[in-house]
């Protein structure tokens, strides 16, 4: 699902005027570019946080949050240090967060560069959506893969009921299983069901809370940055 | 040429970023100046005549021909919120980016080679509406339809107005909305014949005012 495109780049020196290139306008490789959506609440800003501590020895990162009506979650990520403020950007939206990340996807692509510009080069950017609906997914013409982010407290019939996060992300992360028990959700159940939704698409069940954390997340997280410089 | 371009580039679902701004409504809905559609209409239609006009002129302007770099510093100069020229010149790249991967060429690319950080946003729209075979008239009919176009729509968002009175607030507007493009196409030539000074500068002092004190406010919808 790479968008390697057959025109690297452009031949005028200017910037480039779509996101799908895959190399920048000085002819090196820009950053793969992964995009985090899912429902509000549902652990996407954790999930950020925790891969930025995960990565950041590894890798130059940066992280373009798309806040609602707020900077909370570009606020969060810099209270809790994950990374240099200069790595981190926010995006406003308009009061329409799957605009900016699905249909106008004019400004992340604007935040992405300036980042780019700015602290590159750079491995990987992380795009983080505003919290939106089921229906939320990125452009393509954005990122070169998506994550879409539930929770066990979201209701266990999420995966069941399906749409276009649930069924066609590159990665489904299913949080907070530390919270199963409490909130009455069958695991088994949500796997079965996301199963049924996604066939041979990975599903992770993690709980940020205990030990193994973002460690799986972390190496799809690998694995989809080899397969983009390789 | 084709008139069907006009549609594309004054089409809300253009992506080139306007969503994310509204224009003025926003801050204004704050200071309680827009409550309703009757409220709605005037500040579009002093939006209209003043920052549109402007919007237009310089539109039309570019699409004649007329240096881009003589229009950013007019346009500069017509916008004393260092918030709205800022956030011009993001619009003027972003629509940049969308208009070059929608209508490549030659022109296009100099000017982002020119700006790499943007021009005002009504400068681009006028090299974009020459790229796409567009009239100046057709450039100033874009700008002075945007200028009351964002602020209605984002009213229905923001105050949960009918959109149904928003759309005939933009009904009722359209004759002046006419005349402001025309208005605007006679100064873009005068330009061309003797510089950018003959561009109107109407000034709507309370937009430029309320837009420095809506950058500074946190829990916004809108950009602008």
């Amino acid at each position: 699902m790479h968008l390697h495109h057959p025109h690297d780049g452009h031949g005028h020196g200017a910037p480039a005027p779509s996101g799908a290139a895959a190399r920048r306008p000085d002819g090196t490789r820009r950053a793969l570019r992964l995009g985090l959506g899912g429902p509000v609440g549902s652990g996407k800003t954790a999930t950020v946080a925790a891969l930025c501590r995960e990565l950041r020895s590894e890798l130059s990162l940066a992280v373009v949050t798309n806040d609602i009506y707020t900077r909370e979650d570009a606020e969060f990520l810099l209270r809790e240090a994950v990374l240099p403020p200069e790595r981190i950007t926010a995006v406003e939206t308009g009061a329409c967060p799957h605009t900016a990340i699905r249909d106008d996807i004019s400004a992340n692509l604007e935040a992405v560069e300036d980042l780019e510009d700015a602290v590159g080069p750079l491995d990987l950017v992380l795009l983080e959506s505003g919290g939106d609906n089921l229906t939320a997914t990125f452009s393509r013409g954005l990122v070169d893969a998506q994550i879409f982010v539930i929770d066990v407290a979201g209701g266990d019939d999420i995966p069941r009921k399906g749409g276009p996060g649930v069924t066609t992300a590159d990665l489904l992360v299913v949080n907070k299983t530390d919270l199963a028990p409490y909130v009455g959700s069958d695991l088994d159940r949500m796997a079965a069901d996301a199963k049924a939704q996604r066939g041979h698409l990975p599903v992770v069940f993690q709980s940020l809370r205990e030990e193994a954390g973002v460690d799986r997340v972390a190496a799809w997280v690998r694995e989809r940055l080899a397969a983009w410089r390789a | 040429m084709t008139r069907a371009a006009l549609l594309l580039l004054a089409d809300g679902r253009f992506p080139a970023g306007g969503h994310a701004h509204s224009g003025g409504a926003e801050a204004a809905v704050r200071a309680g100046l827009i409550t309703d559609a009757a409220s709605l209409e005037e500040f579009c239609r002093g939006r209209l005549h003043t920052s549109g006009l402007v919007a237009a002129s310089l539109a039309a302007a570019a699409a004649l021909g007329v240096d881009p770099g003589d229009l950013d510093a007019a346009a500069d100069a017509r916008t004393p919120s260092p918030a709205l020229r800022a956030a011009a010149r993001r619009l003027g790249r972003q629509l940049l980016r969308a208009a070059r991967a929608t209508w490549p060429c030659a022109g296009l690319d100099l000017l982002a080679r020119r700006f790499p950080k943007g021009a005002h946003q009504p400068v681009v729209l006028g090299a974009v509406a020459q790229a796409a075979g567009l009239e100046p008239l057709d450039a100033a009919y874009c700008a002075a339809y945007e200028s009351v176009g964002g602020p209605a729509t984002a009213t229905v968002r923001l105050l949960g107005l009918d959109p149904f009175d928003a759309t005939g607030v933009l009904a009722r507007l359209a004759p002046a909305t006419d005349r402001v493009a025309d208005r605007a196409v006679r100064a873009a030539r005068e330009a061309l014949d003797t510089g950018v000074d003959a561009l109107p500068a109407a000034s709507a002092p309370l937009l430029e005012i309320s837009a420095e004190v809506h950058a500074a406010r946190t829990g916004r919808l809108f950009a602008t």
